[in-house]
């Protein structure tokens, strides 16, 4: 845009900056009120005397986490999950994605294969079967379950599949006229050159991983197994009976312990918040998945 | 390298995706049959009793059938159109920006809602819209009475809508931003040349040009109408907003998996997911069609 500098082009440019600094507080504030929440006594906390500051500065919250072995037996759970589930469902994804990105010369097969996991995509059988074929795996209260429930998404194979088919092609025909079989290629031609699809699926894989709670509620029915965000579902979710009325839930909402969830809660947030500049780099990458080819 | 061997290679590459997502995504599809078979515990797959279509029947002589089909395309379609609209004016506003630190942190602020759970915003959420919040002290300041928000079946379908197009509308934006990149700044000048104003060239250039992205989302938006949102409604209702809260895939998991009504639970995802892949195949169709979109 020609920037003319006029008064009136000044005035709006002021009225925007304003608008932009407002939404994004509004994106930081409640996880800073979080923090504070954490950080003050009980009794400020509920009397809500906490605004943008904590009230009566206090890490006692953070110290009973410390000594709650349940918190740290979920925070370890769901880091085994991270680590597993997003190393199996990487190395799946790439190699999948390699022998997809075929043209139909190469590689007859991939064309239907690539439109049943296309179909898997958009179909499925719905929760109830899904549970079912998984406690027919005797996987109930198995970390395999959480570690194994997601591992090929075709998402995530689409996106290796594109980036794959736009690398050079000379790239790969050197490789084979020195005589470098699929293998050797995918390795050590493919591997080494996606590193940046690569960090992409890992960094968004790794999220999906940690932030997931379903599977964790509905898979594991002690709670000992639990992952982290199911852990904090189950504590600071109001569960009622179905017959609660407008009272109880008042009395229920008061009776939490306020502090405490939110130091839980801000603890969970904060591996994302560690990864988030990464992601910040890479996930643009993911978001140009269906761009519009010409 | 043969031909031959090169195929076999590429199928050993695929084997062990291919197996998962048989065993994972394939097998549960076949367990649609569920739907059409009284579960009796203990029989299994094959050994409960055929019944033909009474789970759907049953299904429709519900009074939740009806609330829950409109809960779910109510807030649905609330979520896309706000989905659509305000990252474009967020994106609109950014645009217009020419500082770039400002600019940039702007858009790392609001990203990053979009990468936290609904279990940890809903946390965050039950905190800050709780009777003594600070939501509801800015409403006592005002001169109103406090509210407790998530108790009221009436604000709950608001609460949703605008909490969901509050977490995604910087991420949403990032497509309208890289849209807005791509338009040639010499159709700025030259309009500015021929005596164009700020407001002229938004709509002149600006819009017309992103107007097919915007388009384009909400057809693909469409597709998913059927998907409301568990992981947020789940985290945010209780049984005093289920009459406005309960969408399709929150009634399904608490008649399945709690109330152990497996046929009738299966019928009902069995429906979502017939009516939900037509409905997204019609519109990745109408997206390869009038805007060249495609996935692959």
């Amino acid at each position: 845009m020609v920037a003319d500098k006029t008064l009136k082009f000044r005035v709006t440019d002021a009225v925007i900056v304003a608008i932009l600094f407002v939404v994004a507080f509004s994106c930081f504030l409640p996880l800073w009120y979080t923090l504070c929440l954490s950080l003050s006594a009980k009794a400020s906390a509920a009397a809500g005397l906490v605004g943008l500051w904590p009230v009566g500065f206090n890490v006692v919250s953070y110290g009973q986490i410390m000594g709650d072995l349940k918190f740290f037996q979920a925070f370890w759970n769901s880091v085994v999950r991270v680590v597993l589930g997003t190393s199996i469902s990487v190395v799946l994804t790439v190699m999948a994605a390699y022998p997809l990105s075929k043209g139909p010369r190469e590689f007859p097969l991939g064309r239907p294969l690539m439109w049943i996991l296309v179909f898997t995509m958009l179909f499925n059988g719905g929760l109830v079967p899904w549970y079912m074929t998984i406690r027919s795996y005797g996987l109930i209260n198995n970390m395999w379950a959480l570690v194994l429930g997601s591992s090929l998404g075709g998402f995530n194979v689409i996106l290796v599949v594109n980036f794959i088919r736009n690398l050079p092609k000379e790239l790969e025909e050197a490789a084979v006229v020195d005589g470098a079989g699929p293998w050797y290629t995918l390795v050590r031609i493919v591997v080494p050159v996606s590193v940046p699809v690569i960090a992409t699926i890992t960094l968004l894989t790794a999220v999906y991983h940690w932030n997931e709670f379903f599977q964790g509620l509905v898979l594991m029915s002690k709670s000992s197994n639990y992952p982290l965000q199911t852990y904090i579902q189950q504590m600071v979710m109001v569960i009622g009976s179905a017959n609660l009325t407008e009272d109880q839930y008042k009395k229920l909402n008061e009776m939490s312990n306020q502090t405490l969830n939110a130091a839980k809660i801000f603890i969970a947030m904060i591996p994302v918040l560690l990864v988030y500049p990464f992601l910040q780099r890479y996930f643009i990458n993911g978001i140009t998945l269906g761009s519009v080819k010409e | 390298m043969k031909k031959k061997n090169l195929t076999t290679s590429y199928l050993m590459m695929l084997l062990p995706g291919y197996v998962w997502l048989f065993l994972f995504s394939i097998v549960p599809m076949i367990g649609f049959t569920f739907a059409f078979q009284a579960f009796v515990p203990g029989h299994g797959f094959f050994g409960s009793p055929w019944v033909g279509f009474d789970n759907f029947r049953y299904l429709f002589s519900l009074n939740d059938a009806r609330s829950i089909f409109f809960n779910t395309v109510y807030i649905s379609v609330f979520k896309i159109a706000g989905g659509v609209l305000v990252p474009l004016v967020f994106a609109l506003l950014l645009n217009e920006i020419r500082v770039g630190l400002f600019k940039k942190w702007v858009q790392t602020i609001v990203y990053l809602p979009h990468f936290l759970s609904w279990v940890i915003l809903g946390g965050i959420m039950l905190d800050v819209f709780s009777i003594s919040g600070p939501v509801n002290r800015i409403v006592e300041s005002l001169g109103g009475t406090k509210t407790a928000f998530f108790a009221r079946a009436d604000l709950f379908p608001t609460i949703a809508i605008l909490s969901d197009v509050w977490k995604e509308f910087g991420f949403n934006a990032v497509i309208y931003l890289a849209a807005l990149t791509g338009i040639s700044p010499s159709l700025y000048e030259s309009a500015a040349i021929d005596g164009a104003g700020r407001w002229q060239q938004l709509w002149r250039i600006t819009l017309p040009s992103i107007a097919t992205t915007a388009v384009l989302l909400t057809v693909l938006g469409l597709g998913n109408v059927l998907n409301a949102g568990f992981d947020q409604i789940f985290n945010l209702y209780n049984p005093l907003t289920y009459s406005t809260g309960d969408i399709i895939d929150t009634w399904v998991y608490r008649s399945g998996l709690l109330n152990l009504q497996f046929g009738l639970a299966t019928a009902a995802g069995l429906l979502k997911s017939v009516m939900g892949f037509a409905l997204i195949t019609i519109s990745y169709w109408l997206a390869r069609r009038f805007a060249n979109y495609r996935i692959f």
